[in-house]
């Protein structure tokens, strides 16, 4: 049985595509993405994440929520090292990806962040560069040429983010020119572009009209069957709606981590449900 | 109490007046300076520009006629020789300013750019003609061409900072996140997202440099020939313009008002163009 929480003593049972696997941390009969152990990071003297242990499974959708201020974004860019661009900060602890040490002294950041790719808040397509470059840019500027290779993977990566019919005749148009819920979707096709085997969503449909959000719902759903997808969500419904685990984070500290039917119907912790049902936060 | 409320009504407003007139008169004044040169030059040397102005070489003194071409041509060679030290310069300063230096060492790199941006433009001449100059044993383009690059250093360093910070940073966290290289991000995406803002800095660091006489007293020399060789003098139009504009020569007076007009009206053009690139629409801010 998978101790996903691996605080609180009770075994969870997983259900994956229809099947239930038992499994027990220590084998790996589950597969699992992300081992996180002990992670502790801080901001200068602040400390934003306090001691996190858990477990990301594979091929599933795992979302975490809590209030502003709670980590959750930290977190998430602990986990394609993109928090070391900020200055002055510091971790302790084990991110292991599929069995590998992130942070261990041989590994590249960059190598990190082309197998776990991001989407972010804001929809960012490059303002200088189509709709086409922008999708490509990341295996061009990784030493990509061959030119029939980049246009089959456009158009797969656009084709698996739900965007290819809508921008198949204008893809030299500036990515910039369409819709936030398109640039948002860009972005996802951007990431994908490069084959990660893993994708981080910091609140990706924050700035989105319902329509676009369930679109990009629609599309997350779809994209775990082949790749494990972490988002960072402020709207618990998005959160219930779309994954399969969900993590509870509090003032740096995971409260709580379990299915999702679980954390939203029969939370263990009173903080979770008080959180949940809208008593603070 | 009536009359006094009144008295102070009016006084109320002649300060009013007084105020927007003393403003007005102030914009007024900022302006007049230029439609007064711009309209003494046009009068002054409008009459000289012509076809042998841009095409011949001046005449010897008391011949009629000739034109500045040679210094025409010498004041582009000096502004890509000047470009040549201060573009790379510069510009890969400011990159380092906006994304790599600490910040402490960044504070004292922008102020010692600021001093340098307020040393007087003869200095750097000075400086040249001794670190230059003197040791090659001549004046020279490169000698110019220097001096007028390490006017260019500080002015294009600041500018392209200040338009590099200006891209937002999820652009970079974007490029970033695909695994793409820390410079090819830089290079790729930061540079070419603010390459109008840096493009506009060159250009003003030009139209700065263009006119400058006094760094080039000591280092070009300027030259009534064509310069066929760098290492030797070579003519520039402010240098041309100074020299006709101090003999006692009525025709070398009315050549000085020439070149001054066609160097302003150049100057000029590179201020249109630099509006011209920085009214298009700024990129959507993310």
């Amino acid at each position: 049985m998978v101790n996903l929480t691996m605080r609180s003593p009770d075994p969870i049972v997983l259900e994956r595509r229809g099947e239930t696997i038992e499994a027990a941390t220590e084998t790996e009969q589950v597969p699992l993405t992300f081992q996180i152990k002990d992670l502790s990071v801080w901001y200068g003297e602040k400390q934003a994440i306090e001691s996190v242990t858990m477990d990301i499974p594979s091929n599933a959708v795992t979302s975490i929520i809590g209030p502003s201020g709670c980590g959750k974004s930290t977190f998430l860019r602990c986990l394609n090292r993109m928090h070391e661009l900020v200055p002055r900060t510091r971790m302790e602890g084990k991110v292991l990806l599929l069995g590998k040490d992130l942070y261990s002294p041989d590994v590249d950041p960059a190598i990190v962040r082309r197998r776990v790719g991001m989407v972010f808040q804001k929809s960012n397509p490059f303002p200088t560069m189509s709709i086409g470059e922008n999708v490509i840019i990341g295996l061009r500027l990784n030493g990509v040429r061959d030119q029939k290779f980049l246009n089959e993977r456009l158009e797969k990566s656009l084709r698996m983010a739900a965007l290819w019919d809508e921008v198949k005749d204008d893809l030299h148009k500036p990515g910039t020119s369409l819709s936030g819920g398109q640039q948002q979707r860009l972005c996802i096709a951007r990431a994908l572009a490069v084959e990660p085997e893993v994708v981080l969503m910091d609140e990706p449909c924050s700035a989105l009209d319902p329509i676009a959000t369930a679109k990009i719902e629609e599309l997350i759903h779809e994209l775990k069957t082949q790749y494990t997808i972490v988002i960072v969500t402020h709207n618990m419904q998005q959160a219930g709606r779309v994954s399969d685990y969900t993590a509870f984070f509090y003032l740096g500290k995971l409260v709580e981590f379990g299915p999702t039917s679980k954390i939203f119907t029969n939370p263990s912790e009173r903080k979770t449900e008080d959180y949940i049902t809208g008593r603070f936060g | 109490m009536h009359t006094i409320r009144a008295n102070k009504h009016i006084w109320r407003k002649v300060k009013n007046v007084l105020v927007s007139a003393t403003t007005f008169l102030s914009a007024i004044l900022v302006i007049a300076p230029l439609a007064l040169v711009f309209f003494h030059l046009l009068i002054n040397g409008a009459g000289s520009v012509n076809w042998a102005f841009f095409t011949q070489l001046p005449k010897p003194v008391g011949v009629v006629g000739g034109g500045m071409a040679n210094a025409i041509v010498g004041s582009l060679e000096l502004l890509a020789l000047g470009s040549v030290v201060g573009v790379p310069i510069g510009v890969l300063g400011g990159v380092y300013l906006a994304e790599y230096g600490s910040a402490r060492a960044n504070s004292i790199l922008r102020f010692i750019a600021d001093v340098l941006n307020g040393v007087p433009s003869i200095t750097w001449g000075v400086v040249v003609y001794g670190l230059v100059v003197l040791r090659f044993k001549g004046f020279s383009a490169y000698a110019g061409g220097l001096a007028l690059g390490l006017i260019m250093i500080p002015l294009i360093l600041r500018t392209t900072e200040e338009v590099i910070l200006l891209v937002p940073n999820g652009y970079r966290e974007a490029a970033l996140a695909l695994g793409i290289a820390r410079w090819k991000t830089i290079v790729h995406v930061v540079m070419k997202t603010a390459s109008k803002g840096i493009i506009t800095g060159i250009l003003l660091a030009l139209a700065r440099i263009g006119g400058e006489t006094a760094p080039l007293l000591f280092t070009a020399f300027g030259n009534r020939f064509w310069n066929h060789n760098l290492g030797e003098p070579i003519a520039a139009l402010p240098l041309q313009v100074f020299t006709y504009a101090i003999s006692p020569y009525d025709d070398w007076h009315r050549q000085a008002w020439a070149g001054a007009l066609v160097l302003v009206v150049g100057i000029f053009c590179i201020n249109v163009l630099v509006r011209i690139l920085t009214r298009e629409r700024k990129p959507a801010v993310v």
